[in-house]
């Protein structure tokens, strides 16, 4: 099977390493370095609306992996993950304008220190699970939010915080252009890095406690040690996320990171698919795209009287909080496993046209 | 010590947490009857008192018979909700339970912003007298009625599961669905019959907290509220709900009391109830009258 040859019908992995590869076949694999090859030709040929539109997905997509690590595979449910990403940003602005470390230093930093809030609010992880944790990360996001408006020495209170642009060697990042390869970096790294650790013995643990948490115990996986080093995992992620976020932005506001943010969240990794990597990525394509494309598409139908009238106008807002949650909603009911799943159905389509079973 | 303040902050604590016991108890009625944690509860409340607000001013009909419509459109709305959006999340991995009903609240939230705005109004004033004076104490005429109809709708809970045959039938279908079909009971109808009734009398608070506070989407903040009394009465008690209630409402004020005499914090008051939550989490998951679970391999 070397070179570009067709994979064959059927499952033909003999070995474990055959079996954990990222990359199926080694076409696979050069289909996905050619796809960021060229996603980073893009801005070249692109506007500047589509590398705006992208870096809101590097960010976005780097925290909804984290979640995705957490309740994808490790089956905890986290209703806070937007605080998380809040205190990322928060944390990173701090770090860098109170010790003068540079700004892609600070990112990495604010995720860890994003980790250790993620661990002490995942104590609770510890002891309860499902429902319970639900309503405990819950409190946790109103409990971080109340924090945010409070504690001035760390946000700035009301005033809000603000993010130094980030300096690679000397050279100041401040248009979009050159962000865009700063967010594509920090994609794709944190995408290896997510893919890689659900191949290692910690990510199986997590799928283990997933799915049947008492076997694993009996399997001698440490449920607590598991459980909190998914909710370390997620927070590091949601951490280097929102710092990005906030140095994009070059302002951090106490009140951009609200329980619909959160949901947000939620909702790009069931649309792209609970406990998959890629579908986390997707998820968020979707998420970020769906309200643009309404825009667009309401601008098109602007034609017709109904789609000038104040109704559709002035409630375009609303309008579009609402096809997010109906949009969850109908995935839930119509597609669980979501666009990685659909697109896992499309790829064994082609690959078993015309004899299909 | 300004006890006057602190015993007035009491008595508001008692007649808000009465609500949201009342509130507790439909979000307690769906988890018991369906396994569904509601997460859309605080949009019922929401969905009610505006339905409501659109009868009396918009078609203009007098309190009692706007009152009755919105009772007849929530039982309405719950049925078609638990037939189109629940029935088909039955037996999915509770993620997915959750977040339908996180999606639901959103949907709800947004499009009752969108239909009836988002600034507060006010409903035509169905009472008098503004405020009686009780003990030297002025309250609202509002707030007695809204205590008043608490009251009478957990006695109405109570006859409901106690004495009447549908109120047997969800009680069985709680304990063992399989049972409870092979007895003849309809689980299907019991399930609708629990988001009916939940959504018809999480209308009636909707509009209690209306009369007293006026409506605006600011209300659904109450579903969320629920979270800390439900978990500290216990998930699945009827009881637990209205104790939590009542003592989250005390919680609150009691913390105004304290924040704004002793520390100046701010909004202690509305976050209170969520460091209770996590600490009673940590130490007894399961609230003051909730069955723990006992799992076997």
């Amino acid at each position: 099977m070397a070179g570009f040859s067709m994979r064959p019908c059927g499952d033909f992995r003999t070995t474990y390493r055959q079996d954990t590869r990222i990359f199926d076949t080694t076409f696979v694999r050069y289909a996905a370095v050619f796809g960021v090859v060229a996603t980073a030709l893009m801005p070249f040929v692109l506007d500047g609306y589509y590398v705006n539109l992208f870096i809101q997905i590097s960010y976005f997509a780097i925290a909804a992996l984290g979640l995705n690590i957490l309740v994808g595979f490790t089956g905890q449910i986290s209703l806070g993950h937007a605080a998380f990403f809040g205190f990322g940003a928060f944390a990173s602005a701090w770090i860098n304008n109170h010790t003068g470390i540079p700004v892609l230093l600070s990112i990495p930093l604010a995720g860890l220190l994003t980790a250790a809030v993620g661990l002490l609010f995942g104590l609770p992880a510890a002891r309860i699970k499902g429902l319970y944790l639900a309503i405990a990360t819950l409190a946790a996001q109103f409990i971080l939010e109340d924090f945010f408006a409070r504690a001035d020495w760390f946000t700035g209170g009301s005033y809000g915080a603000a993010a130094n642009p980030i300096n690679v060697f000397g050279y100041e990042v401040v248009d979009d252009f050159s962000f865009f390869y700063v967010c594509l970096f920090f994609l794709v790294i944190m995408y290896v890095l997510g893919s890689n650790l659900m191949r290692s013995r910690d990510g199986r643990a997590f799928v283990a406690v997933r799915d049947h948490y008492l076997s694993a115990e009996i399997m001698g996986i440490s449920l607590t040690k598991y459980r909190l080093l998914s909710f370390a995992v997620s927070s590091f992620y949601a951490g280097i996320g929102g710092a990005i976020y906030g140095h994009y932005l070059g302002y951090v506001s106490a009140e951009g990171f609200t329980i619909l943010l959160s949901i947000q969240f939620l909702g790009m990794i069931i649309i792209g698919g609970l406990g998959s990597v890629k579908g986390a990525l997707m998820g968020t394509v979707f998420m970020v795209l769906l309200p643009e494309v309404m825009e667009t598409g309401v601008s098109a139908l602007s034609v017709f009287d109904w789609a000038n009238s104040t109704a559709v106008t002035d409630g375009l807002a609303y309008i579009k909080e609402m096809a997010i949650g109906l949009a969850i909603i109908l995935f839930l009911i119509f597609e669980p496993d979501g666009l990685a799943h659909r697109w896992q159905q499309i790829r064994a389509y082609w690959k078993l046209y015309p004899f299909s079973y | 010590m300004n006890f006057e303040l602190l015993f007035q902050l009491l008595l508001n604590g008692l007649i808000v947490g009465t609500l949201y016991g009342v509130v507790a108890m439909c979000f307690v009625l769906i988890y018991k009857s369906t396994q569904v944690v509601n997460f859309a509860q605080g949009e019922f409340l929401l969905i009610g008192a505006w339905v409501c607000y659109a009868f009396l001013v918009e078609f203009q009909m007098p309190f009692w018979l706007g009152f009755v419509f919105t009772l007849l459109f929530m039982l309405a709305f719950g049925v078609i909700l638990q037939l189109v959006v629940l029935r088909p999340m039955i037996g999915e991995p509770i993620i997915s339970v959750i977040m339908v009903t996180i999606g639901l609240s959103i949907f709800f939230q947004a499009a009752t912003k969108w239909i009836f705005g988002a600034t507060t109004a006010t409903y035509p004033q169905v009472f008098e007298t503004r405020a009686i004076s009780i003990g030297g104490m002025q309250i609202e005429t509002a707030y007695i009625m809204s205590f008043a109809i608490s009251l009478v709708i957990m006695a109405a809970f109570y006859w409901f599961f106690k004495y009447s045959k549908l109120g047997l039938a969800m009680r069985a279908t709680a304990f063992d669905q399989q049972v409870a079909q092979s007895l003849g009971i309809s689980v299907k109808t019991v399930f609708a019959m629990s988001w009916a009734i939940s959504a018809m009398v999480s209308g009636v608070a909707g509009i209690v907290i209306g009369m007293v506070n006026g409506v605006s989407s600011g209300l659904s903040v109450i579903g969320i509220k629920v979270f800390p009394a439900v978990i500290l009465g216990g998930l699945d008690s009827i009881i637990g709900a209205i104790a939590g209630g009542v003592i989250i409402g005390l919680l609150e004020n009691g913390a105004e009391f304290v924040d704004g005499q002793y520390l100046h914090w701010g909004n202690l008051f509305s976050i209170a109830p969520f460091y209770v939550l996590i600490v009673i989490l940590c130490i007894k998951p399961y609230g003051l009258f909730g069955t723990k679970d006992i799992e076997r391999i």
